[in-house]
């Protein structure tokens, strides 16, 4: 089937079959190797992209076809001009990441997170990130990070 | 793990996607979250040759307060739900706490409540939180629109009352009145995991402090989520005591029917399910303003 998909503002035309993930689809029809695929059955949050704008979903657990006809935002679509996002500024910032692996589910996650509670509690960050697993456990870092970020965005609202 | 191939269908409407399903009967799944469905397919323990997405139908898509009913639609998400407005109203207490604890924050951001009730996992949320509240749903089928209780709607583990070609369109809770609190209670190891156990409790109390409704569920302790009806015998007509109280614990480890797994023996379980009736009632009546 055809599916005509918005990513980071980019239109996608592709021809998918009905059962593509979206996470593959992202990865090997658009080239978008940021959204990774950790688990692959809807329990780390690794691939976690934002859907029009105010929903985080994990894209190991919805179909290419669902997205079809919306917008959908990786981890490649924050940064604005080679300007990095509050959000991944404030990971660089905070050493939010170690491997990396679990780091664009995280941002994706948080910028939902950040939609909906601009200035989130320590408390209310972890349970929202409850859904993102890190393996290497940098969980404190990554909590400082979107705090931070939290507050960049206060600063400087105008930021995306 | 990619699924079995399938044929996808984007329903426009009710009316088109309940055409769909008529047509096509048990060769079709509903499709609106997704987050179980999903899984299960990946798994390949679901196999439908076609799913009719209904995530498009805007007419799914509302929270209505009318008259008696809290009513919300096929496509409305856990997220919805933890996010509604009214959600911090004590009355509202048993929905906001579960609200609250559904999978994990990103999936109740695309799981629905109706699609949880219609998949009705044993160990799933809504359904033991339906049963407390005395939910009703609303079914489309070839006669027409029928209403049933949440009693009757769960069958069995995996099964509802919706047959081949019906759909499930919406829920409804009737609305509380203010001394009406309740609690939901779910053990689980991480955030994500089945409940090792839980407990949904919904107390009313008359003028006199006496417990005028009561409704009481498990989940993960056994096929199909169940009320204590013993336990909800007990405490009906009453001035909830700490006797009481341990003797509704006491009912409702003794209906409990868990399996032994990772998470417990059935013993564990079974005296779980009893201290979360009596941590939930205890909870729902101290919302209230009464210690016990």
């Amino acid at each position: 089937m055809k599916v005509s998909i918005k990513v980071n503002g980019v239109e996608y035309e592709k021809d998918v079959e009905p059962r593509t993930l979206l996470a593959y689809f992202l990865r090997e029809d658009c080239g978008l190797t940021g959204t990774h695929v950790g688990c692959d059955t809807s329990s780390c949050g690794c691939c976690v992209v934002v859907m029009d704008g105010e929903r985080a979903v994990k894209a190991c657990t919805m179909f290419a076809a669902q997205a079809d006809g919306h917008e959908i935002l990786t981890v490649e679509g924050l940064a604005q001009g080679g300007a990095l996002h509050p959000l991944q500024q404030a990971f660089w910032d905070q050493h939010g990441l170690q491997c990396g692996y679990c780091t664009p589910g995280m941002l994706m996650t948080s910028y939902v997170l950040l939609k909906h509670k601009p200035n989130p509690t320590e408390a209310e960050i972890r349970e929202e990130l409850s859904g993102n697993l890190c393996r290497c456990t940098g969980y404190n870092n990554i909590v400082k990070a979107v705090r931070q970020a939290a507050e960049a965005q206060q600063a400087a609202p105008a930021t995306k | 793990m990619i699924p079995a191939a399938f044929d996808y269908l984007r329903a426009s409407s009710t009316d088109d996607a309940f055409a769909h399903l008529q047509r096509l009967g048990a060769d079709a799944r509903v499709l609106a979250g997704g987050q179980s469905l999903i899984p299960a397919m990946r798994f390949r323990l679901a196999r439908p040759a076609v799913l009719v997405d209904i995530n498009a139908v805007d007419e799914l898509n509302y929270i209505r307060m009318d008259g008696p009913a809290l009513t919300m639609g096929a496509i409305v998400r856990d997220s919805d739900v933890e996010r509604a407005p009214w959600i911090g109203e004590r009355g509202w207490s048993l929905i906001h706490d579960v609200s609250r604890v559904v999978a994990d924050p990103v999936v109740r951001q695309m799981g629905t409540v109706v699609g949880s009730l219609c998949h009705n996992d044993p160990s799933g949320d809504w359904p033991a939180v339906a049963l407390a509240a005395r939910a009703e749903l609303v079914v489309r089928g070839k006669t027409g629109t029928r209403t049933v209780t949440i009693d009757q709607f769960l069958v069995d583990s995996f099964t509802t009352v919706v047959e081949e070609g019906e759909m499930a369109l919406a829920v409804r809770f009737p609305v509380p009145d203010d001394r009406t609190a309740g609690s939901y209670q779910k053990v689980e190891r991480k955030v994500g995991d089945y409940a090792t156990a839980a407990v949904a409790v919904q107390v009313s109390l008359d003028v006199e402090g006496a417990v005028r409704e009561v409704g009481i569920a498990l989940s993960a302790a056994g096929p199909c989520a169940v009320r204590v009806t013993e336990a909800e015998a007990l405490l009906k007509g009453q001035k909830p005591t700490a006797d009481l109280i341990r003797a509704a614990a006491e009912a409702a480890s003794k209906k409990s029917d868990p399996q032994a797994d990772l998470r417990g023996s059935i013993d564990y379980k079974k005296n779980l399910a009893g201290v979360l009736v009596s941590r939930g009632l205890r909870h729902a009546l101290a919302r209230l303003g009464v210690q016990s």
